[in-house]
């Protein structure tokens, strides 16, 4: 009964004395020696030195000492591969047991052996546990599948394993339909392009039946995979969402949120004036407020998401504000969630209570709350006009309350009402000026000071005032010296009489004192405008300002529409998408809502179906935090992670050419000098077995140029998207690369999809596998005005810095404007680093070709070309792939071929092409 | 999906690990302790990302579960594990406690290795789970072929919450209904935000595998008899008008065992119900809620130096009925030097510990008033912050439903074996509780 004592043993020779306990004879003795075995395992000790002793005590009838045997086995098989095969028999022998239940947990702990050696016997015992006469044995069999893949994936294509899952979606026990989806889903989500999923209205009939009767989990497991489904029209999404909605009276949360997930996708393809879209709207509601009863932590992922899906669709909650009231002992994140939504739901219906609700919340302990209470009063005002005027004398009174923190926070957002009604609520400046002294953060200064520089002509004394702050003028932050700067220029121009020493002051700090580029340049253009044309000064200094808008912090609406296809998941309650913090390839697929429907007659319009978002909505600034997190992640984030933008045309094209093989030689050569090519066909098996993929890319080269002008320039793909207007304040990139007469460039395509012009354009890389660098700046000359995209061809040269990269040929491009710094990662094709003077001596080829160790030897196939070999060889000429020699054996063209890379190395190739036979044979070589 | 699991105890170090994914480390294990358990300023989301990994993470007293991935996993699955996790846990061992979970280590790997496969989670009824783990280890052996299957169908089956075979001799339902009522007013005796979040708890001994079904006066089932039926119902609900007739429910969650698509084409709810005690809905109101008690509260600040507090409390249910375990907390600033009470009922305490002044009634029927008034002495401070104010929390429990819901019927029906709906006993009860009660001052 009393395990804890396992915990206690922390003597010397420990391991010795453990050893002798795993061997006795003694069945007692020895299921105890292995508990504690376990216990040390658990606290991190390291236990692998008893290996082979724990692994004898396999061979037994006891149930539970061979669970334990089997839990020290997951942990330490893989520092232990050689003696792990030892485990194999009594494996393949309990997959034979009797008892289902011996059986689930053999293959079941096998699958969580990541021996090679192992996962190969696997193999035999998993095939037969998918059909055994045992649900229980099927459903983990099921789940065995998505194990193996993980270790291997391309075994599991071999053995058919794929085909067997899709079966058991059709399975009679729900259990193990349930548990097939989800191996499924996760298989597909690491090919992305496999349609593996092949969802059809039979398969989803088959979905919807399961669900009804499997446990809650599995429920969860169906409905996230009924979310990536695309239903052919408005009649088939409606009566998905009808045996959808029923889930929604569940008492698992996650079933709950992962059926509104299903139902707000597919809603979207409803047409607005159907009853059953009103009916559904009214029905989403009552479970999404249930949730707020719910454990902390799952209001807390709950409201994360009632977040996004209220600016997605007002109207479901607008007239619940209610139950998001803070209480007082809620958990601080939930109350910090429950006020941002408190304030998109604010209407004119409801702010009397919402601001009654705010003052309380004002008066509160947790100083990041008040914050954003007080903040959030000054967002009402903003919102709903006709509440303005209540919520500015709530915020005096809250600056009454002298609370330091509490004060600063009003005077920021009372500069905010100023600047959506002007000229209305100038009377409260007497006393905020009264509070000046206790401003001591940036914000709230620099927001002072804008007010005192606006309503110069009403302050009395603003030229005492800011004089005040110029006394520290070189301590402050940066944001209140250009406030200042501004504010007394402005001063100024409405009072020149008085303060022209205070403006010479200013701009004498700015200019010659100031080691701040942007607060110079600020400075010699305002000196500059002041000297020579006081009148047009004047119009640019006081110039009208345009009205801040009412909603500042709404997600952008791509990024939402992607959230909202991740209800309830991780994505939702960061409000980032899947790929800025999952790594690899995972999640890099970005989900879209379903074309929305259109009103009335367009349902019947054929063209609906790809529509999409019809209107392009203007880009929203995304505010300042979440930026700067966007930027982080960018920074810290590995290569791969960044790709996001990559389209799966620009991925093919990273195999462009020789494929994936070419890729793993050259990977080879940077680190270990070849000599592990013999793993690389191992390791690139996922491309290789894609081999249309590879074909593809090898397909473009021969597509090229139709003969014409041969010889002038390689394939060139068409441009992909490699950086997103919603990850670059509206600044869109998509481009390609090309070889032109020897000179390698980048053509980009640069969009401005933000509201405001974008100027000051550069570029920079970092280092790369091939030193490839900008080989002259960005030539971008006119301003890029909202909505215009332009055209620009950068040279790049090859003698930039090197480091190995992952995947070789990944590139991190830096590009800065007027309005930041954005980071992108992209793949160039290898073939435009393959230079004209590539053509081999046939004495060299023929010698190199033989001095080549065979392990730098690597070979793949390209199918349905249908090319002869002189037509092949002309364009891969076209690509500086030289053709040597040529000769025919027994029907066969044989294609002798080299290629040499900017860094000097070269790839000698032989290619054979079997007339008639669509398919070529390429083997590789590659010397340096 | 789920990639590890993790729990502490108070101190960070590891009471158990199992990791199911390649991709989460022994790292991790220190990560979220490092990050978390001894952050030094308290955490402010119940996940964390640190370094690309998720980590999700739920309390039980002093002892912190964790869940850790990498992916893009279904956040509210998790935290709905990790509960559920804890639920098991209760039900074989007891208390969640450092001593309890070393003490089981061996049948926690067991549990984790059962009802998680690959960070997938599997049945977790521990009905089904107790059929083939136990705390003595795993079952004898020598199980019959029959038994074997018989776990594995209970376990992925369609009714994986009930075993057959199930015997009784007196066949035997105990229903409870369990509000808890919540409220918040303003000092001017508006409320602001008033609900009833209910539980129907059963405990159930019922030989085979019955059918049930439950009814209760929920008004949509009602009104649609009334509809169906004579004329005179409509007309005899309203006669009966100081009486409620029906309740108007929100929203309400059913326990698995309840058939939801006929729930949402019927409205009815009929289910096979596991053996012994679960809960079979949640529901929520927010109309005509009766208020047990109402809080009148006066405080006054006499100078800088002094609070004089008065606060009245109503009960408001019928005067048969008894109101148990009334306690009111009156919250007293942090600068509190000395507390004088008088109260004409109950026992009153100020706690400084707590800064509050706790006042406890036993008893107390319906229609009743009382009231406490207390003098509050402050220490002089320069501290321009002013005092919060927190509300006025208060507890009792009532014999009745506040939201009204009445039990109409529960009938079971099992074909195979020869018991009536009439053999089976019935008890019903109505427990109302105070939520979070609360009345601004």
């Amino acid at each position: 009964m009393t395990d804890s004592k396992y915990f206690t043993t922390t003597k010397k020779g420990e391991i010795f004395e453990l050893k002798a306990e795993l061997n006795s004879d003694k069945k007692e003795k020895k299921k105890e020696a292995v508990k504690k075995v376990i216990a040390s395992m658990t606290v991190g000790k390291d236990v692998s030195a008893l290996f082979p002793d724990v692994v004898n005590c396999m061979q037994t009838d006891n149930l539970e000492l061979k669970k334990l045997v089997y839990l020290y086995l997951m942990n330490y098989a893989k520092s232990q591969p050689d003696m792990a095969i030892m485990a194999v028999n009594t494996f393949v022998k309990d997959c034979e047991d009797l008892n289902p239940l011996i059986r689930a947990l053999a293959v079941r702990t096998m699958g969580c052996i990541r021996v090679d050696k192992i996962t190969e016997y696997l193999c035999e015992p998993l095939r037969k546990c998918l059909k055994d006469e045992d649900p229980y044995v099927r459903k983990t069999a099921a789940v065995c599948v998505a194990k193996l893949h993980d270790i291997n994936a391309q075994l599991v294509e071999d053995q058919g394993f794929l085909d067997t899952l899709k079966d058991l979606i059709s399975d009679s026990n729900p259990m193990v339909v349930a548990n097939a989806v989800a191996a499924l889903s996760e298989i597909a989500e690491s090919h992305p392009n496999s349609n593996l999923l092949d969802l059809n209205p039979q398969t989803i009939n088959k979905l919807l039946t399961a669900l009804n009767e499997c446990t809650e989990w599995g429920q969860i497991f169906i409905l996230d995979c009924l979310a990536s489904y695309l239903p052919r029209d408005d009649r088939e999404s409606q009566s998905i969402c009808e045996r959808v909605t029923p889930r929604l009276s569940h008492a698992n949360s996650a079933v709950v949120l992962s059926a509104v997930k299903v139902l707000m996708k597919f809603m979207e393809m409803l047409p607005k004036d159907l009853d059953y879209y009103g009916t559904l709207l009214k029905k989403l509601a009552p479970p999404l407020v249930t949730l707020l009863s719910a454990e902390p932590e799952l209001q807390y992922v709950a409201l994360r998401n009632i977040n996004l899906i209220v600016q997605k669709r007002p109207e479901i909650l607008k007239h619940e504000m209610k139950v998001f009231f803070v209480k007082y002992n809620d958990p601080i994140y939930v109350k910090l969630e429950k006020l941002d939504i408190m304030i998109r739901l604010a209407s004119q219906a409801n702010i009397a209570q919402v601001l009654a609700e705010l003052k309380e919340y004002a008066t509160e302990v947790d100083v990041d709350f008040v914050r954003k209470a007080v903040r959030a009063i000054g967002r009402c005002a903003i919102k709903v006009e006709q509440s303005a005027e209540r919520c500015v004398s709530t915020l005096l009174d809250l600056i009454q309350t002298k609370v330091n923190y509490v004060v600063q926070e009003a005077i920021v957002v009372i500069k905010d009402i100023f600047r959506k009604y002007p000229n209305k609520y100038e009377s409260v400046i007497a006393t905020l000026c009264e509070n000046l002294d206790s401003l001591d953060e940036p914000e709230a200064r620099a927001a002072m000071i804008w007010i005192v520089g606006e309503y110069a002509e009403r302050i009395d004394n603003a030229d005492e005032l800011l004089e005040s702050f110029l006394e520290g003028f070189h301590d402050e932050s940066t944001q209140v010296q250009l406030q200042l700067l501004t504010a007394i220029v402005k001063l100024f121009l409405k009072k020149p009489t008085e303060t022209q020493e205070l403006v010479q002051q200013v701009l004498s700090l700015a200019t010659q004192d100031s080691d701040n580029p942007d607060l110079r340049d600020r400075g010699y253009i305002y000196w500059r405008l002041l000297s020579t044309d006081p009148v047009a000064a004047k119009e640019v200094v006081l110039a009208e300002k345009p009205l801040i808008s009412e909603e500042t912090d709404l997600i952008e609406p791509t990024l939402l529409e992607e959230l909202i296809c991740h209800i309830g998941t991780l994505a939702s309650v960061y409000h980032k998408p899947p790929s800025a913090f999952v790594e690899g390839s995972r999640g890099v697929q970005h989900k879209r809502l379903p074309p929305r429907a259109g009103s009335g007659e367009s349902t019947e319009s054929p063209d609906v179906g790809q529509s999409g978002p019809s209107e392009a909505p203007p880009a929203v600034i995304p505010s300042q935090g979440d930026l700067l997190g966007d930027l982080l992640n960018l920074d810290l984030a590995p290569p791969t992670a960044t790709v996001p933008s990559v389209q799966p045309s620009m991925q093919m094209g990273a195999m462009d050419l020789l494929g994936g093989g070419l890729d793993s030689l050259m990977g080879d050569e940077s680190d270990t000098m070849g000599a592990g090519l013999g793993a690389a066909p191992a390791a690139m098996p996922a491309s290789l077995g894609s081999a249309p993929a590879v074909g593809g890319g090898l397909g473009d080269l021969f597509d090229l140029g139709g003969g014409v002008g041969m010889p002038t320039g390689s394939y060139v793909a068409p441009k992909t998207v490699w950086l997103l207007a919603m990850k670059a304040k509206g600044l869109e990139i998509s481009g390609t690369f090309a070889r032109r007469g020897g000179i390698i460039q980048m053509d980009l395509s640069l969009t401005n999809k933000a509201m405001s012009v974008m100027t000051d354009f550069a570029i920079q890389f970092n280092r790369n596998s091939f030193g490839l660098a900008p080989a002259g700046p960005l030539q971008v000359l006119t301003p890029l005005s909202p909505n215009q995209t332009i055209d620009v061809s950068l040279p790049l040269s090859t003698s930039g810095p090197v480091m190995k990269m992952e995947p070789l040929n990944n590139l991190q491009v830096a590009v800065k404007n007027n309005i930041d710094v954005f980071y992108f990662s992209c793949q160039y094709p290898l073939s435009l680093l393959f230079v004209e003077d590539g053509k081999m001596d046939r004495q060299v080829f023929l010698a190199t070709w033989k001095d080549i160790p065979n392990d730098n030897e690597a070979q793949f196939q390209i199918k349905d070309i249908h090319l002869n070999s002189d037509v092949a060889s002309n364009k891969l000429q076209g690509s500086n792939i030289f053709t040597i020699a040529k000769r025919t054996v027994e029907g066969q063209d044989m294609l002798y071929q080299s290629v040499k890379l900017t860094n000097g190395i070269w790839v000698l190739a032989e290619m054979r092409i079997q007339t008639g036979n669509p398919n070529y044979t390429v083997n590789g070589n590659k010397e340096t | 999906m789920i990639g590890g699991l993790f729990i502490y105890n108070h101190k960070g170090e590891v009471l158990i690990s199992r990791v199911y994914r390649d991709d989460i480390g022994r790292n991790a294990v220190d990560a979220f302790r490092v990050n978390v358990i001894h952050a030094r300023q308290q955490v402010r989301s119940p996940v964390t990302n640190i370094a690309r990994t998720s980590f999700f993470h739920v309390k039980r007293s002093n002892i912190w579960l964790a869940a850790v991935t990498k992916q893009n996993v279904n956040a509210a699955m998790v935290f709905e594990f990790l509960y559920k996790m804890c639920d098991v846990m209760t039900a074989y061992f007891g208390k969640i406690s450092e001593e309890n979970i070393k003490n089981n280590f061996v049948l926690i790997y067991e549990l984790l290795d059962e009802i998680l496969d690959f960070g997938y989670p599997q049945n977790s009824e521990t009905g089904a789970l107790k059929t083939f783990i136990t705390q003595q280890g795993i079952k004898g052996q020598p199980q019959t072929k029959e038994e074997q299957s018989q776990i594995t169908s209970q376990v992925t089956g369609q009714i994986g919450w009930r075993r057959e075979g199930i015997k009784y001799r007196r066949n035997e339902l105990f229903l409870d209904v369990l509000e808890s009522v919540n409220l918040l007013m303003s000092p001017q005796g508006q409320v602001l935000s008033a609900h009833v979040s209910g539980r129907v708890v059963m405990k159930s001994y019922l030989s085979g595998m019955p059918e049930c079904k439950f009814g209760m006066n929920d008004k949509i089932v009602i009104d649609k008899q009334g509809k169906g039926g004579t004329t005179d119902e409509p007309g005899k609900s309203e006669l009966g008008g100081s009486g409620k007739q029906s309740i108007a429910i929100d929203d309400c969650t059913f326990h698995q065992c309840v058939r939801l698509s006929k729930f949402d084409s019927e409205r009815s709810i009929s289910f096979i119900p596991p053996d012994g005690e679960y809960e079979l809905m949640r529901y929520r109101t927010t109309k005509d809620i009766i208020l047990p008690f109402r809080v009148i509260p006066l405080v006054r600040e006499v100078g800088r130096t002094k609070l004089e507090v008065k606060v009245v409390i109503k009960s408001n249910f019928k005067p048969s009925l008894l109101a148990q375990k009334i306690e009111v907390r009156i919250p007293t600033p942090l600068n509190t030097s000395g507390v004088q009470v008088i109260c004409m009922k109950g026992k009153a305490k100020y706690k400084a510990s707590e800064n509050a002044i706790v006042w406890k009634i036993k008893r107390m029927a319906g229609m009743k008033e009382s009231q406490i008034s207390a003098e509050i002495e402050l220490l002089p401070t320069n501290d321009k912050k002013k005092w919060a104010r927190p509300p006025i929390s208060m507890n009792f429990e009532v014999p009745f439903a506040p939201s009204g819901l009445k039990v109409r019927y529960l009938k079971v029906f099992e074909s195979k074996l020869n018991y009536s709906d009439h053999d089976v006993i019935k008890w019903v009860r109505y427990i109302g509780r105070s939520g979070i009660y609360e009345t601004r001052c």
